[in-house]
């Protein structure tokens, strides 16, 4: 009984141990309590307070910055699943403010306006963990490599079309299969091309994976494109504008919710698809000129 | 093996090393085939309602009814407690550890933490416990017999017949001890005494 046991805090291995725990499940962009209520009541694993989904950045334009504290700490209030929320790239003072608030993790997002073009946040220095996207192996590692204790392929946010989440989802694998069959010399060169930590590239090709959780996200709108992304190796799915963009929240919800883990099987996905109502409208990633793509964005 | 949610993969690993036939358990048939399950690390409200819309908790319910030994890592410790407290509402657990336990009783994130603590019925050395987001016993029934204490009597290990449960997560540790005593469990009851 004595206060001499030491508690470690803010470890590896207890920021990269949540997100283990979120595996198989659905991460849900809510912009309001009520929206939280909602994707706890459907089963979602955890979810990511904002102000705005990407589909409403993306149309109203202007700079996306950190949520308002109220609006964090009322979704925060309102579910007992684990809360995330958004800083801009680089924005180390947002990310204090968001530790400061309480949140169990946080996005070092491209989905809002980068606050800095050649920084990311130095994660090592935070008790909270962090996830930050990636479009491929290189740029997952850099982020590892910063401290993060979770990757998710970027995908293009609020787009409802899923095809950029299957190319970096495809992207980051193939390139963990083809380290594991380089030989030991062949490391030092791919380490250099992919430009991320030669000892980050020996691991990957040693365990064949990646040392933390990877999920997938942006423009994932169906049971179905959340079973593809499983089925492709995501441990898991974000879904942003997909579920409270669409015509019956509640229903899509507990339904991607269901496809994700009866991921292989798909008689359960077609019977979770029926009567959904109807999907977010969306854009075509090719309808969108190359400066507004967010994957773009982080490097 | 529960497979719909949480660290499932980290048990079958620790599990398959040592030895046991492991299945993943999503569906009624798989759950009353098995000699003993494993319920892992995750989100309860989400394995709850995953359990419940495709029939698999009612088969648990029963082969804990039956004897079925079982072990819950943290959310997988909440789907056998009779009692929860700060649930989700209309959270159900599979229940059969006669003892109440509170969710994420340490609070967020930022409050998980690594500790070493002492499990007298594994022996020494200490194991190292991690907790994230983790659970406590806050009540224990009459039947259940605490196995692990931190240092300020919080009961962070349980056990009750053929049913164990941890707050923290062996499978994440090197340490599998307590894997071990579950599959102790599992032969004992499969060779009949």
């Amino acid at each position: 009984m004595s206060e001499s046991t030491t508690h470690e805090f803010g470890s590896n291995r207890v920021k990269r141990g949540l997100a283990e725990m979120l595996k198989g499940g659905v991460i849900m962009d809510v912009v309001t309590a009520e929206q939280a209520r909602i994707a706890e009541d459907a089963g979602a694993v955890a979810v990511m307070a904002l102000e705005r989904v990407p589909a409403d950045i993306r149309s109203q334009g202007g700079v996306a910055r950190m949520s308002d504290p109220d609006l964090i700490e009322a979704i925060i209030a309102e579910v007992s699943i684990p809360v995330m929320a958004k800083a801009r790239i680089g924005h180390f003072v947002e990310a204090q403010v968001l530790q400061a608030l309480g949140v169990d993790y946080i996005d070092e997002s491209e989905v809002l306006s980068p606050a800095d073009y050649v920084n990311h946040i130095d994660k090592w220095d935070y008790t909270v963990p962090f996830v930050c996207g990636a479009t491929n192996l290189g740029e997952a590692l850099r982020r590892i490599n910063e401290g993060a204790a979770m990757v998710r392929s970027k995908g293009e946010a609020g787009t409802g079309d899923v095809s950029e989440a299957t190319k970096h989802i495809r992207k980051i694998k193939s390139e963990i299969a083809a380290l594991s069959s380089m030989s030991k010399d062949e490391l030092y060169v791919a380490a250099k091309e992919l430009q991320a930590p030669y000892d980050l590239v020996v691991e990957i090709a040693e365990t064949g994976k990646l040392p933390v959780v990877l999920f997938t996200a942006g423009g994932v709108a169906t049971p179905a494109d959340a079973a593809m992304m499983m089925q492709l190796g995501a441990d898991g799915v974000f879904v942003g504008s997909g579920i409270f963009k669409s015509g019956n929240p509640e229903k899509r919800a507990a339904a991607v919710v269901k496809a994700t883990t009866f991921f292989d099987d798909p008689s359960v996905i077609a019977e979770v698809s029926r009567g959904l109502g109807e999907a977010m409208v969306g854009i075509n990633v090719s309808d969108v000129p190359a400066p507004h793509r967010l994957a773009e964005r982080g490097w | 093996m529960l497979a719909l949610q949480g660290d499932f993969r980290e048990h079958v690993a620790v599990l398959t090393h040592l030895g046991a036939d492991v299945i993943a358990v999503r569906r009624p048939e798989e759950a009353l085939a098995v000699s003993g399950l494993v319920i892992p690390g995750g989100e309860s409200s989400v394995i709850d309602k995953l359990s419940r819309s495709f029939g698999v908790a009612d088969a648990v319910k029963e082969r804990i009814a039956d004897g079925m030994p079982v072990y819950g890592t943290c959310a997988g410790l909440i789907m056998i407690a009779d009692r929860l407290v700060d649930a989700i509402r209309g959270q159900q657990s599979f229940g059969g550890l006669d003892v109440a336990v509170r969710r994420n009783a340490f609070g967020g994130q930022t409050e998980s933490f690594e500790a070493d603590l002492d499990v007298p019925v594994l022996g020494d050395p200490p194991m190292h416990a991690v907790f994230i987001r983790a659970p406590v016993v806050t009540e224990l029934g009459a039947e259940a017999r605490a196995l692990a204490r931190l240092e300020d009597g919080t009961v962070v290990a349980v056990e009750q017949g053929n049913l164990l449960g941890t707050s923290f997560h062996p499978e994440m540790t090197a340490d599998y001890r307590f894997h071990r005593y579950f599959l102790d469990k599992v032969a004992a009851r499969a060779s009949g005494s």
